[in-house]
């Protein structure tokens, strides 16, 4: 049992001792995308081959979260930071495992293992170099892959559980209170609502038991931040919790999990057993007469859940339909209790004000978002990955400097921010920087902070049509606006995009997008509309080309397009033999032809190509 | 459908028996028996004291439970935002054709069962497929046609 | 005491009762599908909605869910309340094209054509939870249900089955805001939800007057011998 500051100096003590005897420690990313990738063989290789070397002793591999570059994973690191490995055993694992030892045993870096800019022209041995890595402020995923998540010893000794502990000893709840409403931390699951009012109303909110619960259920295509976290650091979120139960007055705690994510779930539940082993949940925390308690839930694969009304319908055993929040959640929300919500990666920023003072944490971001954001960037970018950056940020600067561009040198077309409740944002506005309120005003929003980058080769109409069959699928069906109203929409989309769209409607979009904006019961209905909206007001374009010109200019619609293939066919038969139709004709060496009446448009003949003889008109 | 009530007992106590928990329930009868039963949604709302028809509902609602028995293989294919753009869709296709299944369907022969999810949050290997369990990135169609060989020739 | 005003109209109500009754106690005309004076609403059909102006605030707010407040403005007619209820019976009716009520009130709220194909899957109903409601919270039997979310979501008895508990009593059909559920009694038997329920006979007048398993369900809830319900009303 940890009760005091001496307990938790103990811990670290100890903890230093156990790796003092290692020479060197090597980090391998076991986040979802690198074990995708590999990096249990990659850990296994090393393990084995360092016991053959008699050097188990000597070097500690630990299993780290995220590192957030999952494009090129898997990812090794070496000590702190030192040197940075990417894509280790993607394609000659014992060859790579070789050279690990290499670097291991005489320090000497492998050249074919470093992270190269997309123009191969700079490459770079250490993480901090960079630009991905050196343009980033860490605070939410600062112990992200520089700990193992599995070993509760390990976040102690980089200080975790330290806020709790001066929380808990040396400050009262009103205190923790001033502090988080002086840090101007806002809601990082989406709508960007003050997490002290929030905390504040539920604090002075009558009646109880109080409940403090935790939103890890994100559904936003595009987006894993949160999935990171809860599997690459879950500590923080606990003692994030923790230290929000002793503000409100809440001796209870749920994390509500998606479904989807296996590992994120297995970390917290190991998370959760360590915290309760050393006393930071349970009774009298810190001896302070505080007792918390926190139960993992797993979601059950409905994006609705994320939405705070219906996490609690989900909560209580039934189905996530929402809610009304006429009365708000913090006066009655769970079992109609007093009720505090927030998302994980909000738990997670707690600690660090705790620990390092709310003028501190008031002193990065923008004037109206305080603090840094986890954005998941992802889509036709060449550093696809997990970043964090403070408030405040440009576009031009996250998609450009730390994320190299655009993969194969395509023009940028549009990013899109905020999941199926945001919209795309086009290329004059690169240069504004990211917050809450900038994204707002672009008829977007942050969303939980996923951005999705877009080239000239993605159709601004599919997309809105992807988003309709995303948000017709995840609707729940309680109110009509969301329920037949995005149907109806999706019906115009679809039309649109076989080119049979006509003039109406576009003025039919915009009449029924406002409707189900405005009408809806819950905030997925409410911004349901945004990214059929925020395409009409940035790419009209591309819709009048569908609608009167009947093409799709970036050549995704199927009915508006066709395949053909090009004179510099060698005629090697590959995509004849792999057309599924049947629809291509030619003789050996010499160039094919497609007939196009029975051509399905699988884009089969597209992939399989070496030559790229194949084209879209 | 035989249900084990013994196994289905330990499940609800390890829930401590508690309605809320039902999904919690259901998710974890679904581990067993790889689908949620009819017997086992009416023995758990006896159980628990709950009205039939909202245990039901429950059971119908969210897209983790499923009543009809899944194939003895589960291609699950991303259809996330960065998958869609970089090509889901096509592979959804294959899947689909090559099995000759449809979406949320499984195969006559019971090997394989075809479902979409909206994003496993592994963007950046894009387009994903996860087959019991195991995550395919950086997809393509013809590479499906691969893994299926892999899991039938595996099976 | 709370005071506000109704279309510039100024009203009072109780702490605690929501805008739509005060509304029509005092006049006004607010359409509503969903909501029932027995088990009050939980804002599925949204026709109800008016915009309430606080503070500088305006917003869309669903009548039936929201409370009364002092100084607040509500306006029943401003043209995005209107927008929400046409739009809304607009796409209702194109959902249920056979329900009457709904052609009347789209008539009413200014829908000339239905712009959508219409559904032929969905009967009359419009998933308004009425029936439901009224099942398990005035008769107490708990024999319908949601299943499924989204387009897919219905209203059935489980695993779209006879159900074990229904007692055909027809409350739900009574309820039902659009006749959309099916019953009919012939020969002594009464069709309900997709089952046969005999009807008893009474001994003194031989008419089929109630479902067997409605009276057994009485006698069980209020111990009346199940013998005196068999006999009907004008009999007993």
């Amino acid at each position: 049992m940890i009760q005091s500051l001496d307990d938790l100096e103990k811990i670290k003590e100890d903890f230093a001792g156990r790796i003092k005897k290692y020479g060197k420690t090597v980090k391998i990313c076991f986040g979802t995308g690198c074990v995708s990738s590999g990096s249990q063989a990659v850990y296994d290789g090393l393990v084995g081959a360092l016991e053959k070397e008699s050097l188990n002793k000597k070097v500690r591999v630990v299993k780290t979260g995220c590192h957030g570059f999952c494009e090129k994973g898997p990812i090794v690191v070496f000590n702190d930071d030192e040197i940075f490995y990417q894509s280790v055993g993607k394609k000659k694992i014992e060859e790579d495992i070789a050279l690990l030892l290499d670097t291991i045993k005489n320090g000497k870096v492998a050249d074919k293992l470093l992270y190269k800019s997309a123009d191969k022209l700079k490459k770079f041995v250490s993480t901090k170099e960079i630009p991905f890595y050196a343009m980033q402020k860490k605070i939410v995923l600062d112990l992200n892959g520089a700990i193992d998540p599995e070993d509760i010893d390990e976040y102690i000794a980089h200080g975790g559980y330290s806020a709790l502990q001066k929380a808990l000893t040396a400050m009262t709840p009103d205190e923790v209170l001033d502090w988080v409403q002086k840090s101007g931390l806002r809601g990082r699951g989406g709508g960007g609502f003050s997490t002290g009012t929030k905390w504040k109303s539920c604090k002075d909110a009558h009646g109880g038991p109080k409940y403090i619960m935790a939103n890890g259920d994100e559904g936003d295509p595009g987006a894993f931040m949160d999935r990171s976290l809860m599997e690459g650091n879950p500590g923080v979120i606990l003692e994030g919790m923790i230290i929000g139960g002793y503000t409100i007055g809440s001796n209870q705690g749920y994390i509500y999990v998606r479904d989807e994510y296996p590992l994120a779930v297995k970390r917290l539940g190991i998370a959760l057993e360590q915290a309760v082993k050393y006393g930071f949940l349970g009774k009298n925390i810190f001896n302070s007469g505080f007792d918390f308690d926190i139960k993992i839930v797993r979601g059950g694969g409905a994006f609705v859940c994320g939405e705070s009304t219906a996490l609690m319908s989900s909560l209580e055993g039934k189905s996530g339909e929402p809610r009304a929040k006429y009365v708000h959640t913090v006066e009655k929300g769970l079992w109609d209790k007093p009720s505090n919500l927030n998302n994980v990666e909000t738990w997670a920023c707690v600690p660090a004000i705790i620990n390092r003072g709310w003028q501190w944490f008031a002193s990065i971001g923008s004037e109206g978002s305080k603090g840094t954001k986890v954005f998941s960037l992802v889509g036709k970018v060449n550093n696809t990955g997990l970043i964090e950056v403070p408030m405040g940020t440009t576009l031009r600067q996250i998609i450009f400097d730390l994320g190299d561009g655009i993969q194969n040198n395509k023009e940028f077309k549009a990013v899109q921010t905020g999941g199926p409740s945001g919209g795309c944002i086009p290329k004059e506005y690169l240069d504004t920087a990211v917050d809450f309120d900038t994204l707002w005003e672009l008829g977007s929003m942050m969303g939980s902070g996923g951005m999705i980058v877009m080239d000239d080769k993605n159709c601004m109409v599919d997309v809105a049509r992807y988003f309709l069959k995303f948000l017709v699928e995840e609707s729940c069906g309680k109110c009509v606006p969301c329920r037949e109203g995005i149907r109806r929409m999706l019906e115009i989309v679809e039309r649109i995009c076989d080119g049979e769209g006509d003039e109406g409607d576009i003025a039919h979009l915009k009449e029924l997008g406002r409707a189900v904006n405005i009408g809806s019961l819950c905030g997925l209905g409410q911004s349901a509309s945004n990214p059929v909206l925020s395409t009409l007001r940035y790419f009209m374009d591309e819709y009048e080309a569908h609608i009167a010109h009947k093409k799709c200019p970036a050549g995704v619609c199927k009915p508006l397009i066709n395949y053909t293939i090009l004179d510099n066919c060698t005629g090697c038969t590959l995509c004849a033999r792999e057309c599924p139709s049947n629809c291509i004709i030619g003789d050996k060496k010499k160039p094919h032809t497609i007939d196009t009446k029975k051509c399905i448009k699988c884009g089969m003949c597209y992939e399989v190509c070496k030559f790229g003889a194949v084209n879209v008109v | 459908m035989d249900i084990d009530k013994k196994k289905l007992d330990t499940i609800i106590k390890k829930n401590g028996g508690e309605r809320n928990r039902i999904l919690a329930i259901y998710q974890d009868i679904q581990s067993e028996y790889r689908y949620l039963p009819k017997e086992a949604v009416q023995y758990v709302c006896g159980r628990l004291d709950i009205p039939l028809v909202k245990g039901f509902e429950v059971a119908t609602f969210y897209k983790a439970l499923s009543l009809k028995p899944k194939g003895k293989h589960s291609v699950c294919v991303c259809l996330g935002t960065a998958c869609h753009l970089k090509g889901g869709p096509a592979i959804l296709e294959t899947f689909e054709r090559e099995l000759k299944v449809k979406r949320d369907d499984t195969t006559e022969d019971g090997m394989f069962s075809v479902d979409t999810v909206n994003c496993l949050g592994a963007c950046a290997l894009a387009p994903l497929v996860r087959v019991d369990g195991k995550d395919f990135g950086k997809t393509s169609p013809p590479t499906v046609k691969k893994i299926i060989k892999e899991f039938k020739h595996g099976a | 005491m709370i005071e506000f005003t109704i279309d510039g109209k100024k009203v009072k109500a109780t702490e605690g009762e929501f805008i739509l009754p005060v509304a029509l106690r005092e006049g006004f005309d607010i359409p509503t599908l969903c909501h029932h004076e027995a088990l009050g609403s939980d804002g599925r059909c949204r026709i109800c909605v008016v915009e309430v102006k606080r503070g500088s605030r305006k917003r869309i707010v669903t009548s039936c869910l929201y409370p009364v407040a002092d100084g607040i403005e509500v306006s029943t007619n401003a043209p995005d309340v209107m927008l929400v209820r046409k739009s809304v019976l607009e796409l209702l009716y194109a959902r249920c094209p056979e329900a009457e009520v709904l052609g009347h009130l789209a008539k009413k709220y200014g829908v000339e054509n239905v712009r959508y194909s219409k559904d032929h899957d969905k009967g009359k109903c419009i998933l308004c939870n009425i029936c439901i409601r009224a099942c398990a919270e005035i008769v107490g039997v708990s024999a319908l249900g949601f299943s499924g979310k989204g387009m897919s979501k219905k209203v059935t008895t489980p695993f779209d089955e006879p159900s074990d508990t229904c007692i055909a009593c027809g409350a739900c059909v009574v309820a039902c805001p659009t006749g959309h559920i099916f019953m009919k009694d012939d020969k002594g038997v009464r069709t309900i939800w997709k089952k046969k329920f005999p009807l008893a006979q009474c001994p003194e007048c031989s008419r089929f007057h109630a479902p067997v398993e409605q009276l057994q369900y009485i006698s069980k809830v209020t111990n009346v011998p199940l013998e005196t319900l068999m006999v009907c009303q004008d009999c007993r």
